[in-house]
């Protein structure tokens, strides 16, 4: 039986994926800064699935604890999931430098702290796979998403590199670009429906695309496209306009 | 979010402001803002019970809790929706032991609307297996009640809509099946004496429902299909039935992609449904073994089914009559009949002795059925309003979206007993639906 570790698993889309994996038959290690709060879904996924699950207490920000965090792990996952990520205001953040420093400090700094820690015990048993949530917000920077997008944008880079650093090892890396998702972080915004997708479909889609080994998957697939015109807009229009 | 929504009836139709929970404390902070809400399940009651400007979703708040598999005893959050509790407890040998005619509910609904199933007059209603659940007031303070403790609380929130509280948690008792097949038997009665009849004659069965022709007139009036079952043995299944005896029905879903005109369900289609439905039940009377899937849930095949009705959406009628009033249920069947404002679909069971305050089942005969919203209909209703109580009834407050507050004080003696618990648990009155406000006037 194959184990997988969730990092950041009360996000709704954690939890879609603690699910997906359980139903496929994987123990679930499940993460989180308030792991008592995931008792329900951990004997949820252990009921209807009959696996094996465990609950860990993980901070982002606590880099000094990743390496007793992950260490302490047993059995070492074979698959990890770095799903946790924060949104915040971004007029608050452009203002405040303690909002923005949290926001780098958890959707990059924590996220490469943590990963380098899984990337050497997977490198050194020449094996694993290392799954990282990031966001089309990534893909290029704009004024409403001012930080979030540089955050994400530095993770993407980390996830193409650790990807190319751990190939010959035998250990695969997934960046996954999320469009919008019904979620926590997005409740209060009104998601233009036909292009946003619901965690379950996330899943769902992360699933298929950890089967087929893939390098880069957008959820859903149109957002490549719609990333790439956005790409494609030449800078002195970009900087114009209203995004 | 806001957004426009309606229950299973799309009427009416409303602007509400969303909210979800997955963890207590989110429940918390919703509760901290202090504004009136109703708690909402899966919209799956016809009217406007779960509706409100305000409400508060517990579909994210559905996780399995635990699941004795020698006992039966199951407990799960609110808001997990029947047809999952099925995939779980069927292939290990348990069942529902009550269930609606749809398994798209959630256990809160389940237990806010009381839900009966076609076992009432053996098994009772939802409520009756419930050992204990918890119930986060209006204050934020979580309650555990049961029939020993806190009962008032208990008993106002089995068949209460809602306006107790946000029921977080149920731990209820299931039962035990040796496979997941029905044994069914059909059989046709040529009017409403007849079915009658035969329904004295089977009360020994587990589950009884009958569909009744309401348009039929004169001397086929009220001709109907009983239908009977009980859950089969492994003896009563055939070799390639016994390979897998609790086995999951395979999915085959049909959904219905959008609201038709409601000239579609004009008589004469209904007439065409009808008469299509008994050239299937040829003979007399009909055995055979069949998955629970078609005997429990012919409707959930079809996903959406009721756009048919189209746009301006369906009310459904629900009532019971005491035993005696027989002819109550003849009087209400012609006058339907004779109106022609056409219903998809009548059901009739019987309910057996309950005792509650403000739960629908009472002994008696209860029909249902479903109108198409016409110029007419509210009047129409309101009149057989007058016969029901007559007869000494009452109307099901989870299919209503259009009674008078006269109609549900004369139904329901025990409803100031029900107001005066409601009072206690809410008392500043935040919990309020468009239902609660029109039959109890809770608007403030
Ligand atoms: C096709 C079909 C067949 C049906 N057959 C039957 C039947 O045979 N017998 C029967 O009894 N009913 C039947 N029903 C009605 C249905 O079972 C009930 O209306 C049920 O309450 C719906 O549950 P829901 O989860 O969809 O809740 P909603 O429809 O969203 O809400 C129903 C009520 O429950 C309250 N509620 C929901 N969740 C909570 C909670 N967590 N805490 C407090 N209050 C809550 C709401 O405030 C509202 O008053 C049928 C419905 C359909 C569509
Ligand atoms: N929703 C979208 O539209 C969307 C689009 C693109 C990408 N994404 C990305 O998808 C991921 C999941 O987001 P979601 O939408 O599911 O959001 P969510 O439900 O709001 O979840 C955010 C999660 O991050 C966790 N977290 C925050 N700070 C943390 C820390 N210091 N240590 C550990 N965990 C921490 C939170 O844990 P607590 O419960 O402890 O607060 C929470 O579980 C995020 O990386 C997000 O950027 C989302």
């Amino acid at each position: 039986m194959s184990t997988v570790l969730i990092l950041g698993a009360t996000s709704d889309i954690g939890m879609a994926l603690a699910k997906k994996f359980a139903s496929q038959k994987f123990d679930v290690q499940l993460a989180a800064r308030r792991p008592e709060l995931l008792e329900p879904l951990q004997s949820d996924i252990s009921i209807r699935y009959g696996i094996t699950s465990t609950l860990h207490a993980f901070d982002a920000l606590k880099y000094g604890e990743h390496a007793s965090f992950f260490n302490s792990l047993s059995p070492c996952p074979d698959v990890t999931v770095s799903v946790f990520g924060i949104l915040d205001e971004e007029d608050l953040a452009f203002d405040d430098w303690f909002v923005a420093e949290r926001m780098i400090n958890t959707n990059y700094s924590g996220a490469v702290s943590i990963l380098n820690q899984v990337a050497r015990s997977y490198i050194s048993r020449q094996r694993g796979t290392i799954i990282g949530i990031s966001s089309v917000a990534g893909d290029r920077g704009r004024a409403s998403k001012l930080i979030y997008a540089s955050s994400k944008a530095g993770f993407t880079a980390y996830l193409a590199g650790l990807r190319n650093k751990c190939f010959k090892e035998n250990v695969h890396v997934m960046t996954v670009q999320p469009g919008f998702v019904y979620t926590k972080m997005t409740e209060n915004l009104s998601l233009p429906r036909p292009i946003t997708s619901t965690p379950e479909e996330v899943a769902g889609i992360i699933y298929k695309a950890y089967q087929k080994k893939k390098n880069v998957v957008y959820v859903k697939w149109f957002w490549r496209y719609i990333m790439l015109i956005i790409k494609n807009i030449p800078e002195f229009q970009f900087k114009k306009m209203k995004l | 979010m806001k957004k426009r929504i309606a229950n299973w009836g799309n009427y009416p139709v409303v602007e509400s402001n969303e909210e979800t929970f997955s963890f207590p404390d989110q429940l918390n902070q919703l509760l901290d803002e202090q504004t009136a809400f109703i708690p909402r399940g899966n919209g799956r009651c016809y009217g406007d019970a779960s509706l409100a400007p305000r409400t508060i979703s517990t579909l994210k708040y559905n996780k399995i809790l635990s699941f004795d598999i020698s006992t039966g005893i199951f407990e799960c959050q609110s808001g997990l929706t029947l047809d999952q509790i099925l995939e779980v407890i069927v292939p290990k040998g348990w069942f529902l032991p009550v269930t609606p005619g749809t398994k798209f509910i959630t256990v809160g609904g389940a237990v806010a609307s009381d839900v009966h199933g076609k076992n009432h007059h053996i098994d009772g209603s939802f409520s009756n297996h419930i050992l204990e659940m918890d119930i986060v007031l209006d204050s934020k303070a979580s309650i555990t009640c049961s029939p020993q403790s806190n009962q008032d609380l208990f008993e106002a929130t089995c068949g209460g809509m809602g306006l107790t509280g946000v029921i977080t948690k149920v731990k209820f008792k299931l039962k035990k099946i040796e496979t997941s097949f029905i044994r069914q038997k059909q059989t046709k009665a040529a009017n409403l004496e007849q079915l009658i009849q035969l329904f004295d004659a089977h009360q020994h069965f587990t589950y009884s429902v009958a569909w009744i022709d309401c348009l039929k007139k004169g001397a086929h009036f009220g001709r109907s299909i009983l239908m009977l079952g009980e859950h089969a043995h492994l003896t009563d299944l055939n070799e390639r039935q016994r390979r897998n005896p609790l086995q999951l029905p395979r999915r085959k879903q049909i959904n219905f992609p959008f609201n038709l005109p409601s000239w579609v369900l004009n008589e004469t289609t209904v007439k065409a449904f009808n008469y299509l439905f008994y050239a299937k039940n040829f003979k007399k009377e009909i055995n055979t073994v069949v998955s629970y899937e078609p005997f429990f849930y012919p409707l959930d095949a079809i996903l959406h089914w009721n756009r048919g009705y189209g746009k301006k959406g369906f009310v459904q009628y629900q009532f019971v009559l005491p035993l005696e009033a027989k002819q109550g249920l003849i009087e209400i069947l012609s006058r339907i009949s004779d109106k022609g404002l056409g219903s998809f679909l009548a059901v009739l069971k019987v309910f057996g002795k309950q005792e509650s305050i403000i739960s629908f089942p009472k002994e008696g005969y209860t029909l249902a059925l479903d109108f198409p919203v016409k110029p007419g209909l509210l009047e129409f209703l309101d009149e057989l309003d007058q016969i029901v109580l007559h007869c000494g009834g009452r109307l099901y407050m989870s299919k209503d979206a259009r009674m008078k507050p006269e109609v549900l004080q004369s139904g329901y003696p025990d409803l100031g007993k029900f107001k005066d618990i409601v009072r206690k648990y809410n008392p500043e009155g935040r919990i309020h639906s468009l239902q609660s406000d029109r039959l109890f006037l809770t608007s403030n």
